[in-house]
């Protein structure tokens, strides 16, 4: 860890490409961000693994690929364990032959990780192979059309959570993904949010310095399934952390930090207004679901003030 | 057709060339196009870093320009560029 | 050269498997074949067996680690049954279509409700469909051969396909037999380390298991299609470098009296020897009885059995499993769709034997072949269907 070369600035982020453009997700995808920033932030030889999702149908349409190291997609649930078998083969291979092995990248999203693909997550966890797992979240199953996962956070709108007039969208919770990564002992693990791309990239450099399972949560504006401006995805992601929404922290090596401290937070409303997804809430016979989440925020907050030793 | 027949095909359903969806130009999805004023650019690469495609190009001294074989005119640019040195222009 | 050693049918595919020096296992523990993957780990945590051995948390991940490790290289092998099969299915078909070379060993079970352990072939049906080479081994001896062609075959450069050994669960899993084994060091005379085909090289970025449209997508499924067709004689050709190296002939089907004989069973795993004994009985008494048994059941020997079907007027194709509103059971759909345009083909009956571990006894046989000569001799089928050993 101690020789971890952490950027400073945007212009200390290396200029090489590893994900071509010529990809089909839509215009304004908060995905490729993170993509383009871990190839280049993991040293040396790469594999990727990916889910089925939204970013693994768009850029590989055969017969046109935009990645430039080596990549695999076997189906939805099962990135944690194709990696996990990937990894175990260089292992093994490396002893026999001395094959170099390469460092395993994983982008799973919300529903292939939260959700289908949690079991298989928690294996390759549990067994320590030595892969960073991003999960890029957008806060549904996007690639089917926008249903819930148990990533999508309270009172968002989906196709399978509709705002409804007797349930005003999804009621439950969003998963507690760090906190499930953490409780397998793993070394290091991180939310990480485009709108501050420093902080993503030193912790993907961070993350790819263990040598075992990491984990990043990676906060994806996604235009169409949120219904917001293409052109705003940053904008959302910065106000999604500002009104300690999105909370951007790391679990580094048995230290809770907020990387991003919120002094004062901005209204949740405002982050609210600007997606299709939440209008509803700001209705007055939705009032009560809105100060319930109003809670929560607060709540989770303070949950973590408390893991980073700071007054709440 | 990139491949003619079943016979032409690399086995297992591989793609061999990476990087090869540059062979795809989504610059035809755009309606409006990012224009840069290189006299206001700063150099901060904000715009760079954020962009999916990526279709900002970094140049010598982080100069940078669009490549708009690949823009799919999101506006994240324009709109993440802290002194307003990109217009989106409508090309209809 | 020859040495003997006293094994249950999962120890022997174990000790192969070990053998063959496998790279990356990926297995999760299921009976009948549970003791399989406890061997294995042991010549692992012993260091006898230089591999990684992923302790995944369920089949589907066995699998598709499986996957990954194959694409990464390595020499892959893994093992389940029934259930474990089940909760595999959607992988069966991504290591097929991504041509991995994954070895399987299936220790054949009856898929629940109810719940059971014992002997079906309901699970080896399961991945008819699925790419797969399939192999079946009716004994112990044969279990622990055909794992090492499994790896051969596998891993042809005009194969590539994976490949399953089935052993009846307990019946072969379970039953002790003196089998002779190689010495380590002959091993690789036959089965040299694995050369891979496009594997995951940094030095060289591929995309494996892209999205596929209705542009390309019928192409592959033909290209897939014809290359398992295609890799028919190269197994043909391990079986003989396999008599070559070990003395033991394999083929894709073994016959008893087929010369002449005027009705017939086809059966495949360990009942084909309670069959056999049958067919030597009833030759004895002058009947003219004879039994083919599969050794390789996918890709299908066709050819071979229809020649070996000429002249037999009556078969009893017997299924160790059944398929719910079919107009047969698996293997019975099979013989019957081999035949199809044959020209005085034989009349077929199917026959539902052993289901959950129900024992096939002679007597049932002997049932058996005097059906088959009933619709030799009167020229029809009265039923098409026939369970035996049931209780009516
Ligand atoms: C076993 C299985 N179930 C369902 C699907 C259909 N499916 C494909 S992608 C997807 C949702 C993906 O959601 P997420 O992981 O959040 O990725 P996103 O598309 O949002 O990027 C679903 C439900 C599938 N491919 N496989
Ligand atoms: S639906 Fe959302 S996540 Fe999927 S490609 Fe479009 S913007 Fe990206
Ligand atoms: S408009 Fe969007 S796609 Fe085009 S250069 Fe700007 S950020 Fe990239
Ligand atoms: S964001 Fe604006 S100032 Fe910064 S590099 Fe881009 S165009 Fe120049
Ligand atoms: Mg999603």
């Amino acid at each position: 860890m101690s020789n971890l070369n952490l950027i400073k600035t945007v212009k200390d982020i290396p200029p090489e490409e590893y994900l071509a453009p010529g990809h089909r997700l839509c215009a304004g995808c908060g995905a490729p961000i993170v993509v383009r920033l871990a190839l280049k932030a993991v040293p040396g030889p790469k594999i990727v693994v990916s889910a089925t999702g939204c970013l693994e149908v768009a850029t590989t349409i055969f017969p046109y690929t935009s990645w430039k190291v080596p990549w695999v997609h076997s189906a939805f649930e099962n990135a944690a364990a194709t990696a996990s078998g990937i990894e175990a083969a260089f292992r093994a291979l490396e002893k026999k032959k001395g094959a170099k092995k390469p460092k395993i990248i994983v982008f799973g999203g919300d529903g292939g990780t939260f959700d289908i693909g949690l079991q298989a997550l928690s294996g390759a966890l549990e067994r320590g192979h030595d892969l960073l797992y991003i999960c890029y979240d957008n806060e549904a199953y996007m690639n089917t059309g926008i249903q819930r996962s148990s990533a999508t956070p309270k009172g968002a709108a989906t196709t399978t959570s509709p705002a409804g007039r007797v349930i005003p969208g999804k009621l439950e919770r969003k998963k507690d993904l760090i906190g499930i990564a953490v409780a397998h002992g793993v070394e290091y693990a991180a939310t990480a949010n485009p709108a501050y791309p420093v902080d993503l990239y030193n912790k993907l450099l961070k993350a790819a310095a263990v040598k075992g399972p990491t984990v990043i949560h990676y906060y994806t504006p996604c235009p169409t399934g949120w219904r917001s401006d293409p052109s705003r995805g940053i904008e959302i992601a910065r106000l999604a952390v500002q009104t300690r929404i999105w909370p951007v922290y790391e679990y580094d090596h048995g230290t809770w930090r907020i990387n991003i401290m919120v002094k004062k937070p901005k209204p949740v409303e405002e982050y609210f207004k600007l997606q299709g997804r939440f209008r509803h809430l700001l209705q007055p016979e939705n009032k009560w679901l809105l100060e319930e989440i109003k809670k929560d925020v607060e709540e989770n907050w303070n949950r973590l003030l408390k893991l980073a030793g700071l007054k709440t | 057709m990139k491949y003619k027949t079943w016979k032409d095909l690399p086995i297992g359903a591989v793609i061999p060339e990476p990087g090869s969806s540059v062979e795809y130009k989504t610059g035809t999805w755009r309606t409006f196009k990012p224009v840069i004023d290189q006299d206001k650019c700063i150099r901060c690469l904000l715009c760079w870093v954020s962009c999916p495609e990526p279709s900002i190009r970094r140049h010598e001294e982080n100069r940078v320009s669009v490549d708009y074989d690949f823009c799919k005119g999101c506006g994240i640019c324009a709109n993440i560029c802290p002194v307003k040195a990109i217009e989106m222009v409508s090309e209809l | 050269m020859a040495r003997i050693v006293g094994m249950n049918g999962d120890t022997a595919v174990a000790y192969a498997v070990k053998q063959a020096d496998v790279d990356v296992i990926a297995a999760y523990p299921i009976t009948p074949q549970t003791i399989i993957v406890e061997k294995l780990s042991e010549y692992v945590n012993n260091g006898e067996l230089n591999a990684a051995y992923v302790p995944v948390e369920s089949e589907h991940s066995a699998l598709s680690a499986c996957v990954g490790a194959s694409l990464a290289g390595a020499r892959v092998f893994t093992a389940t049954a029934s259930q474990g099969l089940a909760l595999m299915y959607e992988i069966l078909y991504i290591a097929s279509s991504l041509r991995t070379t994954i070895v399987m060993a299936l220790g054949n079970r009856a898929f629940s409700a109810p719940i059971n352990i014992h002997c079906s072939h309901d699970d080896a049906y399961a991945v008819r469909d699925a790419g797969w080479i399939e192999l079946f081994a009716e004994n112990v001896q044969e279990a622990y051969d055909l794992t090492f062609q499994a790896f051969r075959i596998a891993e042809d450069k005009n194969v590539l396909f994976p490949t399953i050994v089935n052993l009846d669960g307990f019946i072969l899993t379970h039953s002790l037999e003196g089998v002779n084994v190689f010495e380590d060091e002959e091993i690789p005379k036959f089965l040299p380390p694995k050369e891979p085909v496009n594997p995951i090289d940094p030095e060289k970025p591929v995309s494996y298991g892209p999205l596929d449209l209705f542009d390309y997508y019928i192409e592959h499924k033909k290209q897939q299609a014809e290359a398992l067709k295609a890799s028919y004689p190269h197994i043909l050709k391990v079986f003989e470098e396999f008599r070559e190296f070990s003395g033991r002939s394999y083929k894709p089907l073994k016959t008893l009296s087929m010369e002449d004989a005027e009705v017939a069973v086809i059966i495949l795993g360990s009942a084909a020897g309670t069959v056999r004994d049958v067919v030597r009985k009833l030759r004895e008494k002058g009947e003219k009885v004879g039994v083919v048994s599969l050794t390789l059941y996918r890709p299908f020997p066709q050819e071979e059995l229809v020649k070996v079907l000429k002249g037999v007027k009556a078969v009893a194709v017997m299924d160790r499993s059944y398929s719910y509103g079919s107009p047969g059971a698996q293997l019975f759909m099979d013989v019957a769709a081999t035949l199809i345009n044959v020209r005085d083909k034989p009349l077929l009956f199917n026959v539902i034997y052993g289901l959950g571990g129900r024992d096939l006894k002679p007597e049932h046989v002997v049932q058996v072949f005097e059906h088959a000569k009933k619709v030799a001799k009167e020229g029809e089928v009265p039923e098409k269907e026939v369970w035996i050993g049931v209780r009516e």
